[in-house]
């Protein structure tokens, strides 16, 4: 077996030296009727690399890869082109099978990817200090939440009715088990909510998306304001990092924590996993951040390295008084993704951003042309939502039938509501042609 | 004959060793690297574009963001920077990992081929589920080998870690006892010896924890485990085999006494690899356990992550699994999305779980087969064994053997040397090993816990103790200098941790601005 | 001016009604070097065995118990800039926090300096 290395004659030896005539006997511990007698039964044996291979691709074979139709599809999600170098790079076996930093000394490539990592992000979000990552953006706006009850002394978190779904009953799961209140607002697939109308002397946090899980982009400084005015923390959630380069950051909006999902830059969509979770907050909170941290030191030569550190926070030390009981981060994701920044730059991410955009603004022009076919935003990044005259979820199986993944059906998300409502997500990826073949099948079959 | 004037010396030159200085600082193939903000060339890009046509922006009264700070490079600046600093690393490729508890087998790369698989790789989420069957008969491929394995009836996929297995499978408990109108149990008991995720994990979710002593043979004290039993219990976290690298023996007779005080058994999986598939965790009366995809089942450690944390749990349980969870019926498969209605516990996190490290596990179990896990545990407990045989006599091992898949040893042998548990670990690296665990388990004073997995070989394992007899007889003999300046060999030497932590400086910031000193 | 000591290695200089607290030179020993001390709010009403302040150093956090109950009346500000105060004077400059005494007859149980220099011997 190609991953064993010990041979029958390696075996024989070392049982020799153990003082024991099998390996039977090193298992005396385990009550005999908790004991298999030999390989569990029903299950197959090995087998080689060929025909591991042919089932697992006779699997992926029964899948509709993204790519190879015609994809809008978003919702917390999105379809990037990854540069062929992110995809080299994060296989380098010192990277790939590197445990965690916890030995400094050996693991300074690690060290100064998470430093350039949480540079990166606070950069991104315009907030002073960020972590080395959480495990996805719906976990980091949970941990948002509890820090701000840490923070606040007070327990109850506000959540938008833009808010994706998934992110809301993260956060709901969080607060039923751990003990706090959740407000979450209806959905609010045309805005127009009043956030401030539920902030009082108990509201430790108002949580909003930007954009939203519908793609409205808003201006969120007044709220901030108004939000810390009442001795209450804003927490910004963003679902498509992308938005960074174009959008006004929640830092210079005046947020107090920005929960986020890196996905789009150097990750694949990977049917929802592993993702990366971005977690950045002002200057004033850093010792109540959850996560690892990363930071910048001397070494005994006098020359800079890097260390994980203000570990008294993290489970192993504080144990029952832990800011949170997180034991990884997302590692390779997080290096994926600083690697993609890496490439694009200032002039490179920005101008992604924009051209993101442009295929959006598109894409909403080409669709408010379709019989039916009413776009409800005003003002988005690079998803909107439509509603249509029948049932969305509907026209997206028959739009699948055509071979087009035509959109995220609202309900999908809000269980039982919004039946009409579709969200749509244009990227880089998509071509005219793609747009064609939407509009097309879209007015064939509404 | 014809000379060739341009001959050049093939010898080994002049026997001067000292380590010069050099100009640039670097030393050979070990290269001083900047950080990536440090080398920016403005207007340079890494990514060749379309050009972004001329547009009126529709981003309503939000205004278009300022300048980033980002730095630019060119393709083979950014390759340079990540080669390089990828050579400072140590990892599995390089050498054994000793890491008790961590378990640092081999990753295959037949995984990573795997889960490139575009038909995986390249598929949304929120796809409708007829375009996706595949990836649901993935999952549910997985969760099949994971109860059969386990013998238990129902499992979840959905948790990114271990601690957040951990985290649902107490989430389970609670839910259960909510059902059953007793949320009034809110005491959990938990052995000195657990790992620091299960009282954050039990505290966190509003439980006390109570902690049990061990016996001096290393195992949770039976009669004072019963003793704490009482009719506010929710329940026991206990870690089998346990962090000491024993068996707990009365495992059965602690499930039958926490059930019959009516709470419920949590077994931490992070010592699985002793036991897959020689032993049925369902015999030893568990209600839910998590297992570590990125421990026993070969997924890549990725310098910190990402990992996967799936929990199987008893039919006691099974109701409460959360969602979303994939389901096999006539029509094919689907995925239970909502909660409501129903009485699953809730949501996790987004999506549907770690699909890419279920597809690496994946591959993994396949290329075993059943036969092959069952090697695998015995090849690992084998080396164990064999390592602490090999090392009893000039180290103290904490218990009495035979041990599980790692051995426990503690400081008593450094006692009086001056030398710490540290200092070792630290002149093991100079070896080129990385350390073992180290001060874990608390229940001994200095632990060394060492875990070789199956896929070391034997003489793997003979240079690894060769090197740890001889630097733990020369710590004896009481050169503690050597010691304390260790590691001289590695990119950095010892690092001031003190300092980071002082005055943490956590990002970088460009030199014209005050330094952002985070508090 | 009276210093008592607890099992927990806490400090307690009684001056009229102002009893000054920290850690003693010992615990500042074992913690290793301080690099946090988080120090309760003025006005905060302390009991006696109860948690009052926590003292990180780099690999743990260690709880700081109130030696006797009352309300805290000042704390040491210079901790948090300079958090080795407690390492190069736990028993002078690094003194955690100033309270005012509920009942002082509470510090008859505990240890004087030369009781606690024989508990601590025995420790070793």
């Amino acid at each position: 077996m190609r991953y064993l290395p010990l041979t029958e004659a390696d075996r024989h030896a070392m049982l020799a030296a153990v003082g024991v005539s099998s390996v039977e006997d090193l298992f005396r511990d385990v009550p005999s009727a908790a004991r298999r007698s030999g390989p569990v039964e029903g299950l197959p044996n090995h087998a080689g690399e060929l025909e591991v291979e042919r089932q697992l691709a006779a699997m992926a074979g029964r899948n509709i890869p993204a790519g190879s139709v015609p994809s809008f599809l978003g919702a917390g999600a999105y379809r990037h082109h990854v540069p062929a170098t992110v995809d080299h790079m994060v296989q380098r076996g010192e990277f790939l099978t590197a445990y965690t930093p916890y030995q400094p000394e050996i693991s300074q490539g690690t060290l100064q990817v998470l430093f350039e990592f949480q540079t990166q992000v606070a950069l991104l979000t315009g907030m002073d200090v960020a972590n080395a990552s959480m495990y996805d953006g719906a976990t980091a706006c949970a941990e948002a939440v509890m820090m701000a009850n840490r923070i606040t002394r007070r327990k109850k978190a506000v959540l938008s009715g833009g808010l994706h779904p998934h992110y809301r009953d993260t956060t709901k799961t969080d607060a039923h088990f751990i003990g706090f209140d959740v407000v979450a607002m209806p959905a609010a697939p045309k805005g127009g909510e009043d956030l401030m109308a539920q902030v009082d002397a108990d509201t430790a946090c108002v949580v909003v998306q930007n954009p939203d899980v519908f793609g409205h982009v808003r201006d969120y400084t007044a709220l901030a304001r108004m939000c810390q005015a009442k001795g209450a923390l804003l927490i910004v959630v963003v679902t498509e990092a992308l938005s960074l380069g174009l959008l006004t950051p929640p830092g210079e909006m005046g947020a107090d924590i920005v929960a986020a999902e890196g996905q789009s830059l150097g990750n694949a969509l990977s049917f929802g996993g592993p993702y990366v979770g971005l977690f950045a907050v002002k200057e004033k909170y850093v010792r109540q951040m959850p996560g690892r941290l990363c930071g910048q030191t001397v070494d005994a030569d006098g020359r800079r390295g890097f260390v994980l550190t203000l570990s008294t926070r993290e489970q192993h030390i504080r144990r029952e008084k832990a800011t949170s009981n997180i034991c990884t981060n997302a590692g390779l994701c997080a290096l994926a993704f600083s690697i993609h920044l890496s490439l694009l730059g200032e002039e490179g991410f920005t101008n992604l951003a924009r051209l993101n955009h442009a295929k959006a603004v598109q894409l909403a022009d080409r669709l408010s042309g379709v019989k039916g076919v009413e776009v409800l935003n005003d003002a988005f990044f690079n998803e909107f939502t439509v509603t249509l005259p029948r049932d969305a979820a509907e026209v997206v199986e028959e739009l699948a039938k055509r071979r087009i993944l035509g959109g995220v059906p609202a309900s999908r998300l809000f269980a039982g509501e919004l039946p009409e409502h579709l969200i749509l997500a244009a990227t880089e990826t998509n071509t005219d042609s793609d747009m064609d073949a939407l509009t097309k099948a879209l007015a064939e079959v509404l | 004959m014809s000379m060739n004037s341009q001959g050049r010396p093939t010898g080994t030159g002049s026997a001067d060793s000292a380590v010069p200085d050099t100009v640039t600082g670097n030393r050979g193939l070990q290269i001083e690297e900047p950080l990536i903000f440090e080398q920016d060339s403005p207007g340079r890009c890494g990514v060749d574009l379309p050009e972004v046509p001329a547009m009126n922006l529709r981003l309503g009264s939000v205004k278009p963001r300022t300048r980033i700070g980002l730095p630019g490079l060119a393709e083979p600046q950014v390759v340079r920077h990540y080669t390089r600093l990828s050579q400072k690393n140590y990892s599995i490729d390089t050498g054994l990992y000793p890491l008790g508890s961590c378990t640092m087998k081999h990753n295959p790369r037949l995984n990573e081929k795997a889960a490139r698989l575009a038909g995986f790789a390249d598929v949304h989420p929120l796809q409708p589920v007829s375009t996706v069957q595949g990836a649901l008969e993935l999952m549910d491929a997985l969760a099949h080998w994971l109860k059969t394995l386990t013998g238990m009836p129902a499992v979840t996929l959905a948790p990114a870690a271990g601690a957040h297995g951990e985290m649902a499978g107490m989430m389970a408990i609670r839910a259960a006892l909510e059902h059953r109108g007793e949320a009034g149990r809110t005491r959990v008991l938990v052995p000195e010896s657990a790992h620091g995720t299960n009282p954050a994990t039990a505290a966190a979710l509003g439980f006390t924890v109570d902690p049990i002593p061990a016996t001096p043979e290393g195992r949770v004290d039976l009669d004072a485990m019963k003793a704490k039993l009482g009719p506010d219990v929710a329940g026991i976290m206990l870690t089998n085999p346990n962090t000491c690298g024993l068996f707990e023996r009365d495992v059965r007779a602690i499930a039958d006494a926490v059930h019959e005080a009516g709470g419920y058994f949590y077994c931490d999986g992070a010592n699985f690899n002793a036991i897959v598939g020689r032993v049925k965790p369902a015999d030893l009366g568990i209600d839910a356990m998590h297992i570590n995809l990125h421990k026993t089942f070969s997924t890549p450690h990725g310098g910190g992550g990402p990992g996967s944390g799936p929990v199987v749990f008893s039919d006691a349980l099974a109701p409460f699994v959360p969602v979303p969870y994939v389901v096999h019926d006539a029509g094919g498969f689907r995925l239970v999305e909502d909660a409501n209605g129903s009485t699953a516990f809730g949501r996790m996190k987004a999506f549907h779980g770690q699909m890419g490290m279920f597809i690496r596990a994946l591959a993994y179990i396949l290329s075993h087969g059943a036969d092959g896990l069952w090697q695998a545990a015995g090849d690992a407990v084998l080396n164990a064994n064999y390592v602490m045989a090999r090392l009893k006599d000039v180290m103290t091992p904490s218990f009495e053997g035979p041990c599980m898949h790692e051995c426990l040893f503690d400081d008593r042998f450094l006692k009086g040397s001056g030398v710490t548990t540290l200092d070792l670990a630290k002149a093991l690296i100079d070896e080129g090993f990385h350390p073992m665990t180290m001060y874990f388990p608390l229940v001994v004073h200095g632990a060394l816990l060492i875990e070789p997995t199956e896929t070391e070989s034997k003489a793997g394992i003979d240079q690894f103790v060769d090197a740890l007899r001889a630097l733990a007889q020369r710590a004896v003999s009481g050169d503690v200098a050597y010691f304390q300046g260790a590691p001289r060999l590695t990119p950095r030497r010892r690092l001031d941790e003190t300092a980071a932590a002082r005055k943490p400086v956590l990002r970088w910031t460009p030199p014209a601005e005050p330094a952002l000193a985070a508090e | 001016m009276t210093v008592k000591y607890t099992k927990d290695h806490e400090w307690i200089r009684v001056e009229g009604d102002t009893a000054t607290v920290g850690v003693s030179d010992y615990a500042q020993h074992q913690l290793g070097d301080v690099v946090f001390v988080e120090l309760p709010d003025v006005g905060r009403t302390l009991a006696q065995g109860k948690e009052a302040a926590v003292v990180e150093s780099v690999k743990a956090a260690s709880e700081v118990f109130a030696p006797a109950s009352g309300e805290v009346t000042e704390v040491n500000a210079d901790l948090e800039g300079e958090p080795a105060k407690v390492n190069s004077g736990a028993e002078t400059d690094g003194w955690f926090f100033r309270m005012r005494l509920s009942n002082p007859a509470e510090l008859d149980g505990l240890m004087d300096a030369a009781a606690y220099k024989d508990y601590v011997e025995g420790l070793q």
